[in-house]
């Protein structure tokens, strides 16, 4: 009875399932043998050149990104720096051309105020000097004038009023002729 | 071949370990029965299937390549790197070949038209188990030298004297016999088991269709059930191809590492 069921059917089946057959152990020690010479060779290098390369792509990757950031930040902060310096270039600029301009006028009022004066006074003095040479002519010429105009008024009547106008406008008349 | 179709019926005939001895497919040589054609076939479908998938190695992976390159990446991450540690890589193509080899000599017992598991001839896990056994007592032996490994096992430090007594005989059975004889009967038992109970319930269904009515109607529930046990038995192959790896692994962390 208990012989149908398995271990002690090797009456019937030859040897019992767990007696090993020399042949089988041979064959399932050269199958594998070979099977992991083939893996060994073809298979684990590759999955772990694979696995290398995946490593070293997105570890790169990184840093590549990694340094495009740095790189882009470097960037940045210099462009920022060169802005403020323009920046303060510029205001710099600005002091400096205000200062001179002011200092431009200043010194433009001071020349024109100078050339104003000295204009003034040149204009005073010529015109002091033509006073004076119209007035001493004036006075040479008012002298001679009165002379001969005396001279008429006692040439002629002196009581005759008309007379004596007449004899003057004619005077004049005369001196504004010689002119 | 069982005489399930004669005449006179002779009753069920319950399966047994002669449903396991083939007859040479031709010649008489047992190099050619059904197990060490379907062993070979194991490492021309194993090997291929690896060698194609890793043959490009590409970064982005085909569906290929991701399919064998999950299967590498478990035994290489979960079995080398975490149980043996640093060491680990020279372990690796060892551990993968093991387990896949292992793995696709199990599935074949419920592979259409092929089914039967060769690991259920107990010959063929004391030949992958030889490759196991060799390797763990080699590693340690380089490691350590030989007299140290022995004392070693024999001597553990840190335990009493008298303790020897019992504990040096019983390491020294561990380590020469019980390891490599659990490691292969541990495989050879559940593949045999499991093939015997799918032979139960198929055989069974196929008997009761050539008994009455009601038996034949009955059949399908024995049919039912041994296709929903090929898949608790693909379970339980893909496990014990993992539980031998795992354990083959274990040895080898064991001996690199320097106390026991």
């Amino acid at each position: 009875m208990f012989s149908k069921f398995g271990f002690l059917a090797s009456a019937e089946a030859g040897a019992s399932p767990v007696i090993p057959k020399p042949a089988e152990i041979a064959v399932g020690f050269i199958a594998f043998g070979i099977l992991f010479l083939l893996i060994r060779a073809r298979a684990v290098p590759r999955f772990e050149k694979a696995y290398k390369d995946r490593t070293e792509a997105i570890e790169g990757g990184l840093e590549r990104a990694e340094v495009a950031q740095r790189e882009a930040a470097e960037a940045l902060q210099m462009y920022k720096a060169q802005l403020a310096d323009a920046r303060g270039e510029a205001a710099k600029l600005r002091e400096e051309a205000r200062a001179e301009g002011s200092v431009i006028l200043e010194q433009m009022r001071t020349t024109a105020q100078e050339e104003a004066t000295r204009i003034t006074a040149s204009a005073r003095t010529s015109i002091e000097a033509e006073r004076q040479v119209a007035f001493n002519s004036l006075l040479n010429e008012v002298g001679a004038l009165a002379t001969e105009l005396a001279s008429r008024i006692v040439g002629e009547s002196l009581d005759d009023v008309a007379r004596q106008s007449r004899v003057v406008e004619r005077f004049l008349e005369e001196v504004e002729k010689s002119k | 071949m069982r005489g399930l179709w004669s005449q006179a019926n002779p009753g069920f005939v319950p399966p047994s370990s002669a449903d396991f001895d083939f007859a040479p497919i031709f010649g008489d040589s047992i190099l050619f029965t059904k197990p060490v054609l379907l062993v070979f076939l194991s490492v021309i479908v194993a090997g291929s299937f690896f060698t194609l998938s890793a043959r490009k190695a590409a970064i982005v992976p085909s569906k290929l390549q991701f399919a064998g390159e999950s299967v590498y990446t478990f035994i290489r991450n979960e079995l080398g790197r975490d149980v043996i540690g640093p060491e680990f890589m020279r372990f690796v193509p060892f551990l993968f070949s093991l387990f896949i080899f292992i793995l696709t000599n199990n599935i074949f017992g419920i592979v259409p038209l092929l089914q039967f598991p060769t690991m259920s001839h107990i010959g063929f896990p004391i030949g992958v188990t030889i490759f196991s056994y060799v390797t763990y007592h080699y590693v340690a032996i380089k490691k350590h030298g030989f007299s140290k490994y022995v004392k070693d096992i024999c001597f553990m430090p840190g335990i009493p004297k008298p303790v020897y007594l019992i504990l040096t005989p019983v390491e020294l059975l561990t380590y020469l016999v019980t390891r490599p004889l659990t490691l292969s009967m541990r495989l050879f038992a559940n593949m045999f088991a499991g093939h015997l109970l799918l032979l139960v319930f198929t055989l069974g269904g196929e008997y009761l269709l050539t008994s009455g009515l009601i038996l034949k109607f009955l059949s399908l529930f024995s049919f039912g059930f041994a296709i929903g046990l090929s898949f608790f038995e693909l379970g339980i192959q893909a496990l014990q191809a993992y539980i031998f790896t795992l354990l083959t692994a274990l040895y080898i962390a064991g001996a690199l590492a320097d106390e026991h």
